[in-house]
């Protein structure tokens, strides 16, 4: 019986998952495909035009996705570096900063569709508002993860100091979250929630899911190629690394 | 479906250049990221093949 449970300890090698990561990078951009397109065809053409704010409404479909995107990938990235304070482990660290620059992609791209969205319909690109302002901050928190990260040269430390870093950053996730609770802000009010029905078209919420699951699906993908060249690099004098087929070749 | 032609799907309203500006920025950056990692692992890769074949040397 005991066989039977997956060791999933061995999937913490690097060894291990350097060749499952790659196997499973083509299946992460297959479903990003699947989704984004799904997704376009509904913001595009399935989703009715709003009442109030008429098609630049549709901004939603790519900016409430990076917004998710941009928290989720922080809480992600700040559980693998927690891990490997915890526990030592090598690929933690590894999986805390191939997550980063994503995650920095994100908040950027949230930033930048919030400022496109907020100019038609606020009449301003920028407002010092909580919700604007802390995804600013997260936005930061990225860079100067990556920033205090590069300028370690010894890996391991890098990853300790990288992931106090990242957990006292956690406190800033529930702000943005709630900011718009919390504070009178501009930015108006979650359009989905967990305790209460959606705001928003049935069509509406099904292409921001939708999206939202690309968004999802191609953070996985290109964090796993980032994970696997930082494997690369970490573990060059390694063995195994060297029995490689790509680097044999 | 929403557009009567094309002219009036990419006009988007009026917002044209707000939900273009937006969506363009995401699949640029989703388009570029993505190439920067390849490139990333593809360094690496010669870095390494380099280095075993300076090892194997006598």
């Amino acid at each position: 019986m005991s066989n039977r449970i997956i060791n999933w300890f061995r999937f913490s090698s690097p060894q291990t998952f350097y060749p499952l990561a790659g196997k499973m990078i083509p299946w992460f951009w297959a479903l990003a495909a699947l989704f984004g397109i799904a997704g376009l065809y509904i913001s595009f053409f399935v989703a009715p035009t709003d009442a109030q704010q008429g098609e630049g409404y549709r901004i939603i479909f790519v900016h409430v996705p990076a917004s998710w995107m941009s928290m989720f990938i922080y809480l992600v990235m700040a559980f693998w570096a927690a891990l490997g304070l915890g526990f030592n482990t090598r690929l933690s660290g590894m999986m805390a900063s191939a997550l980063a620059p994503t995650g920095a992609l994100m908040a950027f791209l949230s930033l930048w569709t919030g400022a496109l969205w907020g100019k038609p319909m606020w009449g301003t690109w920028w407002v010092w508002d909580a919700r604007l302002t802390s995804e600013l901050i997260l936005f930061f928190l990225y860079l100067g993860f990556i920033a205090l990260q590069s300028a370690i040269d010894d890996a391991r430390r890098a990853d300790k100091a990288g992931a106090v870093l990242a957990l006292v950053g956690v406190v800033n996730i529930p702000i943005i979250y709630f900011s718009v609770k919390w504070w009178n802000t501009l930015h108006q009010g979650a359009s989905v929630s967990l305790t209460r029905s959606p705001s928003m078209a049935q069509t509406m919420l099904w292409g921001m899911l939708l999206m939202a699951l690309a968004f999802w699906m191609y953070a996985i993908a290109v964090a796993l190629i980032r994970l696997r060249a930082i494997i690369l690099e970490r573990e060059r004098h390694a063995g195994w690394v060297e029995a490689l087929n790509e680097v044999k070749s | 479906m929403n557009w009567g032609s094309a002219a009036e799907f990419f006009a988007m309203g009026g917002h044209g250049f707000y939900v273009w500006g937006s969506f363009g920025a995401c699949a640029l950056l989703m388009l570029i990221e993505p190439i920067l990692a390849g490139r990333r692992r593809n360094r690496a890769l010669s870095e390494l093949k380099r280095e075993v074949a300076a090892r194997k040397e006598p």
